[in-house]
Order: C-alpha cells, then structure tokens, then sequence
C-alpha cells in the first residue's frame, strides 16, 4: 500500500493502480462530527484539482469536498449511501469518497503526511 | 480573513473547557457546540437519559411594580395578566406592523415577573419594553445570573418536585437556591435553573454528577428543538413575520384577541379571519440528505417557499426542516422540491413536531 498524500482542504490520496482514491482526512472528520450523508460526484465526471465534487453533511452542517488532482471519477463509494458513518470510523479505509484516473501531472502543492500534520500545527 | 471578535464568557466558560467542550461563537459569547461525545451521542443522550446545557447567553430580567403584567401587554400579546402565581407562558414582543420582535417566556413570580429573552434580541428588546412601561414599573435586567437547563426523561426522578410543565418556583439543588421552571427548548421533560454567576459552575457540577448526566452543546440543542418543532429567532422568525405566519397564534391570550389591543393587531386580525399567505410548517426530505436553512421550496416548477431551519434529526434518524410555504403547499402531505445545490430532493410537508413531546403535564 502506497502512503497517502494529502491537501490543505483535508482530503488525502492513495495511488492504487491507474487511479487515485480519495477520501478526507482523520482531522476532517473529527472536526466535521458525525457524517449523516454524503453527496458524491456522478461516475464518469471530468474534474478539475480544486473544483468541489462531493458534499460530507454533518448533523450541525455540509461541507464541500475537493478534487484534489484533475481526471476522470471513475469509481464512487456507493456503501457512504446507506452507511456514512463509515467516513468517521475508518475514514482512510472504508470511508473512501471517489477514485480519481489523473489526466494532467499531480498538483506541486500536495503534502505527505508529515507536511500535514506540520500544516495542521499551524491552524491548531 | 474575518477581523475576530471580542466574545463573552458564561460563567461556565472554564468547566466548558475542562470537560473538552468546542467553542464557538455564538451571539457574540463562546459557546461550546459540542463536547467530546459529539452532537449526536449528546442528542440521543438528551432523549434518553438527561443532558446539561449551559443557556446563560439568554437574556433575563425582572419586572416589577403595580402594573407590570399590564405594561408587557403592550409590546405582547401574551395575557400576561391572567398568568397565575408560580407559572410561565410562552409570548412574543410584537413591532407595530405585527412582525416578531423576539420570542420568550415570562414567569408570575408573585411579586414581579421573570423574563428569559434570546441572546442575540436582549439589546433590542429589553429597550423595546422598556420604552412602554408607566411610572412606577421598572425593567431589571439581570446579567449576573446564569441560566442552566436540564432536559431528558431522566430528570424527573434526579430532581424531584412537585412542578409540572411550564411551573415556576425557587427551589434548592445541592444546597444551592435556584429560579426553576420545568420548560425547555427540547420537547423533554426538564427544567431551566436561574442561577447567580457565581454558584453557577458548583451548580452545573452538582448536576453533572447526578447519576446519567451529561453536558450537550448548541449542536444538540438546535437538534433537539428542531425536532420538538420549536422556533430558533433569527432562522423561523424575524420581524417581517407575524404569529400567525409562524402558526404561533396560540401565544395570543384570548382576551388579547377579544380586545385587539397589541401592536400589529389589525395584522393579525386580517391574516385570522383571510389567512395567511404563507404559513410556518415541518418538512420531511425524501431520503438521507439533509437540506439547509435557505434551501429553496418549490411546488410544480415554481417557488412556494423557503426551508428556515434544517439537519438531520438524530432520533428520527433522518432529515427533518421547517420552512414556510405559500398556504396551499402548507396542507400535511403536499410534495414539494427542495432545491439542494441545484439538484431537486423530493419532500412533504410534514406535521410538527418530528418527535413527539414529552412534558410532565
């Protein structure tokens, strides 16, 4: 399994294959509270690094999430539909959002984990 | 980059801390949303055993001399006068063109009134009443004391008495003198403890180790009183809208609608006998998704209202709003579109409240 990468929006990456899965992070997901719903982008959608493709709704609020790279959706997490909660309790795992085959070179700003966890220092 | 604000601390502020709480800010005081077990837990906790909010960002205040139930009267149409010794109602201060001014409750104490105002209207309505008192009614506002609500099925047998629903009584909890009232803002069974600043936090403490209690934030509150049905200021009122827009008519004391005598009467009187042209209803999303104050309502292609106040009702286990709507899709049943960042949600209109109250009647 490769390490993650991740964006200053609290999305991470994991390269699996041609494509990468994505999903939002563990501090995301502390900070969001328990995630009634998720809104995800339609398969086939070409999407551009930074553009908001998905929603996470907690109880007090929604949230967008971001394409962290531009490609094509090629996959979504069907399972967040009847079971969202899964975004809180595995949010790296089970709680994946959409996987992503990147059309364009990955953005220069992405963060290994180190690099974020230095980032969330300084919005502590 | 917003510039921050200065906000106020409750006397709770550093126990919020200590028990993890998140803060926020919220009519210009730090308030904790949440704690750590999260809205949910703290909600479902709420319905299920007893849960502790610190509201002390409430306005409250006294009014007292001969004639102050009368001198109330003017800027609400409450029967104030007819309130018994020892009882609270519910009432809203009134603009002249009949839109709501704030929501409150107003307790008979026997020698005065007690009043609890919302936070972010104090500064507008204790002028407003002010402004319509004769000589010899004075308005005591009483920023040195905390307000704690205690709500759930569990609190009836920690706090014993002899208090039903909307009751109103001095009473001593761990050997401190509290101003209770057996009302809240979560459809349970509770009560609301006035209390002076500074034996606030050995209150909140005694309360918090009685055995199933624990400490929910704004998150849960709003959670909880959405569900019950209960307005939040600011979201499903404000003052272009009348009581009768807001279906809060049964606030209006029946003498008060034989005599017409509060302001915005003619208002009121014309949307009774005409009806309204929108009306205050509960709405039920189709599915998991919840939809948001500001949501869009429409009705066959055209737009029939707007969603007020909106989330996820964690003991109806799914999204539950309220909104208005022109009076025709006002009717139990009617389906309606809710427009979700500009995708249709399938709804009803829904009656209220989502989860049936439960007050010690």
């Amino acid at each position: 399994m490769t390490a993650l990468k991740f964006t200053k929006d609290h999305e991470w990456l994991r390269e699996d294959g041609e494509v990468f899965v994505v999903g939002i992070t563990d501090h995301a997901q502390t900070a969001l509270g328990d995630v009634v719903f998720v809104d995800l982008p339609e398969v086939g959608r070409e999407v551009t690094a930074g553009e908001a493709i998905a929603v996470v709704e907690s109880v007090k609020a929604a949230s967008d999430v971001y394409a962290p790279i531009t490609g094509t959706v090629t996959e979504v997490n069907a399972a967040l539909t009847d079971d969202p909660a899964r975004v809180n309790a595995d949010p790296t795992g089970e709680g994946w959002f959409f996987k992503i085959q990147p059309s364009a070179p990955l953005p220069a700003d992405l963060l290994d984990s180190e690099g974020y966890n230095a980032f969330l220092e300084t919005i502590a | 980059m917003t510039v921050p604000e200065t906000l106020l601390d409750t006397p709770l502020a550093g126990l919020h801390r200590e028990l993890g709480g998140r803060m926020v800010p919220f009519a210009g005081y730090a308030m904790p949303v949440q704690y750590p077990a999260g809205i949910m837990a703290e909600h479902q906790h709420c319905r299920a055993a007893a849960a502790l909010f610190d509201v002390s960002h409430m306005g409250q205040a006294e009014l007292l001399g001969e004639g102050a139930a009368a001198a109330l009267e003017r800027v609400s149409p409450a029967d104030v006068q007819g309130l018994k010794p020892g009882r609270q109602r519910y009432g809203l201060l009134l603009n002249d063109a009949g839109g709501i001014v704030d929501d409150f409750m107003v307790a008979n104490l026997g020698d005065r009134l007690f009043l609890v105002v919302n936070a972010s209207r104090k500064h507008i309505d204790l002028p407003l009443i002010e402004s319509a008192l004769p000589a010899g009614v004075r308005l005591n506002p009483l920023p040195d004391r905390a307000l704690l609500a205690i709500q759930g099925p569990g609190v009836a047998a920690i706090i014993p008495s002899a208090m039903r629903f909307m009751d109103a009584a001095l009473m001593t909890i761990a050997g401190i003198e509290v101003l209770a009232s057996r009302s809240g803002y979560t459809g349970e069974d509770g009560y609301e403890l006035s209390v002076p600043a500074e034996r606030a936090e050995a209150l909140a403490r005694a309360l918090l180790a009685m055995p199933g209690v624990m400490p929910a934030g704004l998150g849960a509150r709003d959670s909880l009183r959405l569900e019950a049905g209960l307005c939040l200021y600011g979201n499903d009122l404000d003052e272009a809208t009348s009581p009768v827009e807001a279906n809060l008519t049964w606030s209006i004391g029946k003498r008060r609608r034989m005599a017409w005598d509060f302001p915005g009467a003619d208002r009121v009187r014309a949307e009774l006998d005409n009806g309204p042209a929108r009306l205050r209803v509960g709405i039920r999303p189709e599915g998991r998704q919840p939809a948001r104050a500001g949501t869009e309502v429409q009705q066959g292609g055209a737009d029939v209202g707007v969603v007020t106040s909106g989330g996820f009702g964690p003991s109806v286990n799914g999204p539950v709003a309220m909104g208005y709507v022109a009076r025709p899709a006002a009717a139990d049943g009617t389906e309606l579109t809710l427009m979700v960042r500009g995708k249709p949600l399938a709804a009803r209109t829904a009656p209220l409240p989502f989860h049936p109250h439960r007050y010690a009647r």
